[in-house]
């Protein structure tokens, strides 16, 4: 009995998230229109209140649910790191909201519930939970899409990533499926478990991992796997976009490793020429495409796809000090995201979306200290130091050097180049060109401050990076 | 004195602090007496390195540590040798003449420029003193940053193409060293640069990492054929730019040379050796004829600057034959040194030169060398400064400029007779562009009215160039004092690069 009681106080951060996200449901329900604030509150309090619960367990580490649900360090941090992002985002995107009538109490149940999938999928020892995980978060962000009904972009984006992201999960059930029937086992233990006791076929399992690195690839944006994210980026509210750009990476990462590492750690050598291949594509898709955009959402959706190319180098590198790496780039990815992003937020106001980089023109001119924040979130992108990107993208070639592939390593070295270019492009415009309008910043004083302590924590986190890598090295080295 | 205070994180910090403070006060009347005061002192302090430096070992002085990031050991360690003592120095000097040099021409975001090029100093500074290969990555990186706004906010017409252009060339460059320095982790389990000297490495390694590092540096020194940023960068930037880029930047490609090429890859450096000759003897030869045929006056003294660095990269690598031809090594020893003394006054040299060419544009607004002509007659003053560094530039004995080319064609003879014969063109080619330059600029007729309208040197512009002149005199009379700093450390990489690591 005292069993039980144990194995529930592994998910406490999560069930009272569920219940915080029916509560606010119902509050939003029942104030109707003036529950947009109340809901607001509440869901930056759940996020609090669950990043303290999850810190006060940090430490106990074990399975519950019989099994389909895993505490340890490594859910710990990432499942942290949601909440505190997601408390960023939603501190980003409220006045956005407002200036455009968006400002409801359901993109607040809808981001909770969203993150609870999120955590759901970080903590999954289950392909069930995985599943569940990822349909939750995933169909609450194709509303979260959809919600500006009125404009046609974004409810072509909503409808583009609904269909894809269907396609998707399809594909990775069917994987999971084929991997059940060879080893019989829908949880990641035994699974693992059997792979390495051998005497599967191994045909029938590499079939079911390609569909498994298919629905992984997705979720990431990884080239081949990338189209809807360039017109989802774009079309989708930017505060929507910020939601989809920095969390859900997190948990699409912790998938990857639950599954390819936890799961079919073992069948290594099958999965890193896929990884190599779909690492390799994005990389050299995403930043030379990159390079053509004149809207600067559609940059950082194809900047994306090249830092998810990076994130896969870590992981393909299947040592632990890779998939560390690869954590500590899909933090600082996330965080880096979240500026960019909070700074488009920042710029615009009603009636304009501060989206084109041409409306960056002067920038240092008008406002000297956010185009200097957003100087070091570019520089931190493109992986200068001494910024934070630098060493996310050090650790991870590093990774690679290691095992040898120095050719990829190569290729890698040489898109940062290709990939400094249109970061490069940014800092110009706010620097060097002369400023086309001079209206002054509208937007509140806890954007503005939010966004100072975003890009001054990059900073920071570039000049003392030694405790997040400590961080994610030890989460590994279990 | 000096051994207890922990002298070279103070010359890095300080000024970058210091620019930060000035970025924070903004733009007032404190502004230049701020920058002026951070620069002074970071000269000062430089000055305790060479006060306290013992020159008669190799060994690192003023050796700090302290862990920085422990999961990959790569630490805070500083420390250094007769090689980097030289440049440090020469880094913190040019701050204080760039400061100077800005003090009225700049008037357009003042705090940011002084603060961009303290920045600079520190992270320069620290390139040098690092002694852990991330430490000196990260900071040869950073320096960009502060260069690249620097050419971009106050530079020419054509300023967004010319730094973009040099940042992408270099940052090219430079993801080739980290590959290198990730490798040799990789193979020593250590990001020591002192380890990476002691690991051994196969034929082929060698090759790969040695072609990684000559990418990197070749582009910074610039060697030709990769040397078509320099031009660009220098037209554009600034006169602070351009002296921060002759005077210190391309040092970074030559000591990168020296710290990490020959000592890490020996056997690599010497069948490669041919390559690195080829290009330098090419940089001498046809870049003086390139130089030749400029119109523009910094252009010109950027190929000179191309065409002067060529010898560094000969002196530095024709050690390869001395060695095979005779076996005492006096030759070499004289090759690497005159490397050196010719980086330091090429630092001098080249930053006066750009000097000069700004005190005639803050008057007359271009470059153009037919704009000019008689300039002499209204300035006379300043025609006898500059007079005087075309000579130093064209290698006139006496001044510096002299030194260091006559030391590595004089160690050439003893590699190859043909070597040094190309090299000595210079002797002629360097003066041919110099003085052609000076006769058509200084002297004649007094050209046009804008001309006739010049005003002579103020106070400021005066000293700015006495100072260096003093420098280059001294330099080229009496160099032994920077020869003797730097001796046992050259016979320490000589040792270095004639044992063999197969």
């Amino acid at each position: 009995m005292t069993f039980e009681v144990v194995n529930m106080s592994f998910a406490l951060p999560e069930m009272f998230m569920l219940a915080m996200a029916c509560t606010i449901l119902l509050a939003v329900a029942f104030l109707g229109e003036k529950g947009a604030s109340t809901a607001y509150g509440l869901s930056q309090l759940t996020l609090a209140i669950t990043a303290i619960l999850i810190y006060q367990s940090l430490g106990k580490a074990g399975l519950a649910f019989d099994g389909t649900y895993i505490k340890d360090a490594f859910s710990d941090v990432l499942k942290i790191a949601i909440c505190i992002i997601n408390i960023a985002v939603l501190l980003y995107s409220t006045s956005y909201l407002k200036a455009r009538g968006l400002f409801k109490g359901e993109y607040y149940v809808l981001a909770i519930f969203s993150t609870l999938g999120m955590m759901i999928m970080v903590s999954a020892a289950h392909f069930l939970t995985i599943y569940l995980g990822l349909e939750l978060m995933s169909l609450c962000m194709y509303a979260m899409v959809a919600m500006h009904r009125d404009s046609m972009v974004s409810t072509e984006a909503a409808m583009k990533y609904f269909i894809l992201g269907a396609i998707a999960s399809g594909m990775l059930l069917y994987g999971m499926s084929i991997i059940y029937g060879v080893t019989g086992s829908l949880e990641i233990a035994p699974i693992a478990q059997a792979i390495q006791s051998g005497g599967l076929d191994n045909t029938v399992l590499s079939f079911g991992l390609v569909f498994l690195v298919i629905g992984i690839g997705f979720k990431l944006g990884a080239v081949p796997f990338h189209m809807w994210l360039p017109d989802v980026y774009h079309g989708a509210p930017t505060a929507v976009t910020l939601f989809i750009a920095t969390a859900p990476k997190i948990a699409a990462f912790a998938m990857a490793i639950r599954l390819l590492v936890d799961g079919l750690g073992d069948v290594h050598q099958h999965w890193q020429g896929m990884l190599i291949m779909l690492s390799v594509l994005s990389m050299i898709l995403g930043n030379v495409v990159a390079i053509a955009q004149t809207n600067l959402k559609r940059m950082l959706a194809y900047s994306t796809i090249s830092h998810v190319g990076f994130i896969l180098l870590g992981i393909l590198s299947g040592s632990q000090e890779g998939y560390a790496a690869s954590m500590f780039y899909a933090l600082v990815y996330a965080l880096m995201s979240l500026g960019a992003f909070g700074m488009v937020i920042l710029m615009s106001r009603q009636g304009f979306e501060a989206d084109n980089i041409d409306d960056y023109k002067g920038l240092s001119s008008r406002n000297p200290w956010y185009a200097l924040m957003m100087l070091i979130l570019m520089f931190s992108m493109a992986g200068i130091p001494p910024l934070v990107g630098f060493y996310a993208k050090l650790t991870v070639i590093k990774s690679i050097v290691d095992i040898n592939l120095i050719s990829v390593a190569i290729v890698a070295v040489l898109m940062s180049v290709i990939g400094a270019f249109y970061y490069l492009r940014i800092i110009k415009v706010m620097y060097f060109d002369k400023p086309e309008q001079q209206q002054a910043l509208q937007a509140p004083t806890d954007i503005k401050l939010m966004i100072s302590a975003n890009a001054l924590t990059v900073f920071a986190l570039g000049l003392f990076p030694g405790s997040l890598l400590a961080l994610c090295a030890s989460v590994f080295s279990l | 004195m000096f051994t207890n205070l922990p002298l070279l994180s103070l010359l890095i910090w300080l000024p970058v602090l210091g620019g930060l403070a000035v970025l924070i006060n903004g733009d007032n009347r404190f502004t230049r007496p701020l920058s002026l005061l951070v620069s002074v002192i970071t000269l000062l302090l430089s000055l305790g390195l060479y006060v306290g430096f013992d020159s008669a070992t190799h060994q690192m002085q003023f050796v700090e540590q302290a862990s920085w990031i422990s999961t990959f050991n790569i630490n805070y360690s500083l420390g250094i040798d007769g090689f980097s003592m030289p440049l440090i120095i020469l880094t913190a000097f040019s701050t204080v003449i760039v400061v100077v040099a800005g003090w009225e021409v700049i008037q357009h975001k003042v705090s940011q420029y002084m603060a961009a090029f303290l920045i600079m100093a520190g992270l320069m500074i620290a390139v040098f003193a690092a002694l852990d290969a991330i430490l000196f990555y990260v900071f040869f990186e950073a320096m960009l940053i502060p260069l690249f706004l620097v050419i971009g906010i106050w530079g020419g017409p054509n300023r967004v193409y010319a730094t973009i252009k040099f940042f992408l060339y270099t940052l090219f460059g430079s993801v080739f060293l980290l590959l290198a320095l990730l490798y040799l982790h990789h193979v020593a389990g250590s990001f020591s640069i002192l380890d990476f000297h002691d690991v051994t490495l196969s034929l082929q390694e060698q090759i790969y990492l040695f072609l990684a590092f000559l990418i990197a540096f070749a582009v910074k020194v610039p060697m030709w054929p990769v040397h078509t940023w320099l031009p660009d960068a220098h037209v554009e930037a600034p006169t602070g730019g351009s002296v921060i880029l002759a005077a210190i930047t391309l040092k970074i490609g030559g000591y990168g040379l020296l710290r990490f090429a020959l000592p890490i890859t020996p056997d690599a450096s010497m069948a490669l050796d041919w390559l690195v000759i080829g290009l330098s003897l090419t940089a001498v030869v046809y870049i003086g004829f390139v130089a030749l045929a400029q119109s523009d006056l910094k252009k010109l003294i950027a190929y000179s600057s191309i065409a002067h660095m060529g010898f560094v990269t000969l002196g530095l690598f024709i050690v390869f034959r001395i060695f095979a031809n005779s076996s005492t090594g006096s030759g070499a020893v004289l090759a690497v040194e005159g490397a050196m003394v010719q980086m330091i006054s090429h630092g001098f040299i080249a930053a006066a030169m750009f000097l000069c060419v700004g005190v005639l544009y803050d008057r007359m607004h271009t470059r153009e060398i037919s704009a000019y002509g008689g300039v002499m007659n209204t300035m006379p003053i300043f025609g006898g400064f500059a007079v005087f560094f075309a000579m130093a530039n064209a290698g006139l004995p006496g001044t510096s400029g002299f030194v260091g080319e006559f030391m590595v064609i004089l160690a050439a003879f003893q590699a190859n007779f043909w070597f040094a014969f190309l090299a000595a063109t210079t002797l002629i080619l360097g003066a041919a562009y110099t003085l052609w330059m000076i006769k058509r600029v200084m002297f004649g007729e007094v050209a046009n009215d804008n001309v006739a309208q010049l005003t002579d040197l103020n106070r400021r512009e005066f000293w700015m160039l006495a100072s260096l002149a003093i420098i280059v005199l001294a330099m080229g009379l009496w160099p032994a004092p920077i020869t003797e700093v730097m001796h046992a450390s050259v016979e320490h990489l000589l040792t270095q690069v004639s044992q063999s690591k197969l």
